[in-house]
């Protein structure tokens, strides 16, 4: 099932950085308004774990959700329409950065509220099964994640009723401005001892581990095991919010840590595996891709104010308008 | 006269009260770097003891301060975005607001929550977009919007020195204003304030909606004569001061950034025809009822109540009268 060619994987993270560093663009131009939390850095995360994944199986992301989704294999052009906010993007332009979904793919959001994804998939993938499938799920989440009760519930859920849920925790080391060291006590992978479930810390800077253990984890879980836990490390390349780039906060990340974080580039090391033809060939396809991409969003329709509750009920139930 | 602007209304309401009462102190997250550019320098000044970052436990840290106040302290939160209050209803609500009565009066709790960047930022989409004062003023913790840099002042003070529950919101809408601002003082809860006399119909605003309708009414003014009404605490609202208004004008219509169904525009207007005739049937321009409010900015707008809609109102029921 797992899909262990490097090349593929290259891809994934070189077409994440790539998507991020356009939509940053996007964000500086006004075409995407609002900004985005970019997942520059923390590509190999999402790239690895999904290339883990089978067709039936469902995951839900964070704030700094467009990594998850790309890697799920959502079209680019798509996205990128909806973070342009036009009718063509894969929520019709109601979602945004943070709440694209795609659930045709098994991607059911990103989420804007911290924690709240992990109970979310416990309940989908314990469905799915109910329903005779072979489903697993993925929780991302980021460090901050794990002060937060309700993910900690999911995790008691999960553990209990073995819903087979990897708990990705993507530890880039911060929560907004707040280190990890202020913020949790005990450890990240203690938190999952303390529910039995089976953990793992992994470098999250490089693609091929994430995508080892992920496998290794969705074996265990297809197997008949129950849910487990990945905390990947790994570092923020750019700002918490591009609303940084505007205003400055006062230096929370010490600047020779920037460096040296910087300095472990998941698109690099995973494009060292490559041979200089491959990479040439695959960095080319990815910017046509996303050349085309970026047309495409910015040459869709907006969409009409008069359907702005279009979608409000799945029942049909019509609201009553604001009046006048 | 110096220029204060709303974010500086409240980060000086903050430092006077952290000066004044040892008892004060504010938690939240990120209050050190001062993310939300309100907290901002509190923490080289006052210390890291008295502005302390917390983890992301918003529930945790809502029932601790509960537990700081009923010690004697006089805790104050500030919440990174408004839907964070949903998440810690239970705390405030079943916890902070309940304790005076359930305790036979054995305690306070002295709690200020303050959102600042309350409903729509424009483009935060679903999850970071409401405003859900009403739900507050159903339970009846004591609630303040703000519309203007010296009421964000004078109303925070009275909040943190109040002695029960107070949750402020502060709109995005209102947050980049500025003001000419000559004296700071506390503004006492429950006062409504007319921030322009008229005769024909009074026009109830509520929070960065109070500018709006000022800007409206400036529009009508050679056809109506408008009265704008703004509340400034929403409960306990000062049903006192409209009354006094609408008994003068006849008409009302309420301007209220939230939804429709059971929000505060539709207790503003139950409250004032149970106490005054009416000339004409009032009329609230609102959110609808429901209402997320969409990403695409268009449509973001669409839902919120605008200028024009106001404006409609406004004609309607001077038509309906005449
Ligand atoms: C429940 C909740 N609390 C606070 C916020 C505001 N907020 C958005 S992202 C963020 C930091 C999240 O940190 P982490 O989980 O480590 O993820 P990272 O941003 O580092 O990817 C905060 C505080 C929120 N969206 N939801
Ligand atoms: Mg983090």
């Amino acid at each position: 099932m797992t899909d262990a060619d490097p090349v593929r994987l290259y891809r994934t993270v070189r077409l994440i950085r790539r998507f991020e560093e356009r939509a940053v663009e996007l964000v500086h131009g006004g075409q995407i308004v609002g900004g985005i939390h970019p997942y520059l850095g923390q590509e190999g995360i999402a790239a690895g774990v999904c290339a883990a994944l089978g067709a039936d199986d469902v995951l839900a992301g964070t704030h700094r959700g467009h990594g998850h989704v790309l890697a799920r294999g959502a079209d680019p052009a798509r996205m990128l329409a909806e973070l342009c906010g036009r009718v063509t993007g894969l929520n019709a332009g109601r979602g945004g950065s943070m709440h694209a979904a795609d659930l045709s793919i098994g991607v059911l959001g990103a989420n804007a509220i911290v924690g709240a994804s992990g109970a979310i998939i416990t309940g989908a993938v314990w469905a799915h099964r109910r329903r005779g499938r072979d489903t697993v799920g993925v929780s991302f989440f980021g460090d901050g994640a794990v002060n937060e009760g309700m993910l900690l519930e999911a995790f008691n859920l999960a553990a209990l009723w073995r819903v087979p849920v990897l708990f990705v925790c993507e530890n880039n080391g911060y929560a907004t401005t707040m280190p990890v060291a202020g913020a949790v006590a005990g450890s990240i992978a203690g938190r999952a001892a303390a529910f039995d479930l089976p953990a793992v810390q992994v470098d999250g800077q490089d693609p091929e581990t994430v995508r080892v253990a992920a496998s290794a984890a969705v074996d265990r879980m297809r197997a008949g095991g129950g849910p487990e836990l990945i905390e990947a490390r790994t570092y923020r390349f750019d700002a918490h919010h591009t609303f940084e780039h505007a205003v400055r906060l006062d230096d929370y990340r010490p600047p020779d840590e920037v460096t040296r974080g910087r300095a472990r580039d998941p698109v690099r090391i995973q494009g060292e595996r490559l041979t200089d033809a491959d990479r040439a060939a695959v960095d080319a396809e990815v910017e046509a891709t996303l050349d085309a991409a970026v047309r495409f969003a910015l040459n869709s329709p907006e969409p009409d104010p008069a359907d702005a509750l279009t979608y409000l009920y799945a029942s049909g139930l019509t609201a009553r308008t604001g009046g006048g | 006269m110096p220029r204060l602007s709303y974010r500086r209304a409240l980060t000086r309401a903050l430092a006077d009260e952290l000066t004044r009462d040892e008892a004060v102190f504010v938690l939240g997250e990120d209050v050190q770097v001062g993310a939300s550019l309100v907290t901002t320098g509190l923490a080289k000044r006052f210390g890291t003891e008295r502005v302390r970052d917390t983890p992301l436990s918003e529930q945790a840290f809502t029932s601790f301060a509960t537990g700081a106040a009923l010690a004697g302290l006089r805790p104050v939160i500030e919440f990174q975005i408004p839907s964070l209050l949903f998440l810690v209803f239970e705390q405030i609500v079943n916890h902070a607001h309940k304790f005076p009565l359930m305790t036979g009066g054995q305690c306070s709790v002295p709690v200020t929550y303050l959102v600042p960047g309350s409903g729509s930022r424009t483009g935060w989409a679903g999850q970071h977009s409401d405003h859900p004062y009403s739900l507050f003023a159903h339970v009846g913790v004591v609630t303040v919007v703000p519309a203007t840099p010296a009421d964000a002042y004078g109303l925070l003070v009275t909040a943190i020195r109040h002695d029960d529950p107070v949750v402020v919101f502060a709109p995005a809408g209102a947050m980049d204003l500025r003001d000419d601002v000559d004296d700071l003082a506390p503004v006492p809860l429950g006062r409504g304030r007319i921030h322009r006399f008229g005769d024909d119909v009074t026009v109830v605003a509520i929070g960065h909606l109070v500018h709006d309708a000022l800007a409206v009414a400036e529009e009508v003014a050679d056809q109506v004569s408008v009265e704008v009404f703004d509340p400034r605490t929403l409960y306990p609202f000062d049903i006192d001061g409209l009354t006094e208004s609408v008994a003068r004008t006849g008409r009302l219509v309420v301007l209220d950034d939230a939804n429709r169904s059971c929000g505060m525009a539709a207790e503003i207007i139950a409250s004032v025809v149970e106490r005054v005739p009416l000339l004409a049937p009032p009329r609230r321009v609102t959110r609808p009822d429901g209402a997320v409010l969409p990403f695409a900015p268009a449509l973001d707008r669409a839902v919120q109540p605008g200028r024009d809609q106001l404006a409609t109102a406004i004609h309607l029921t001077m038509k309906d009268s005449s």
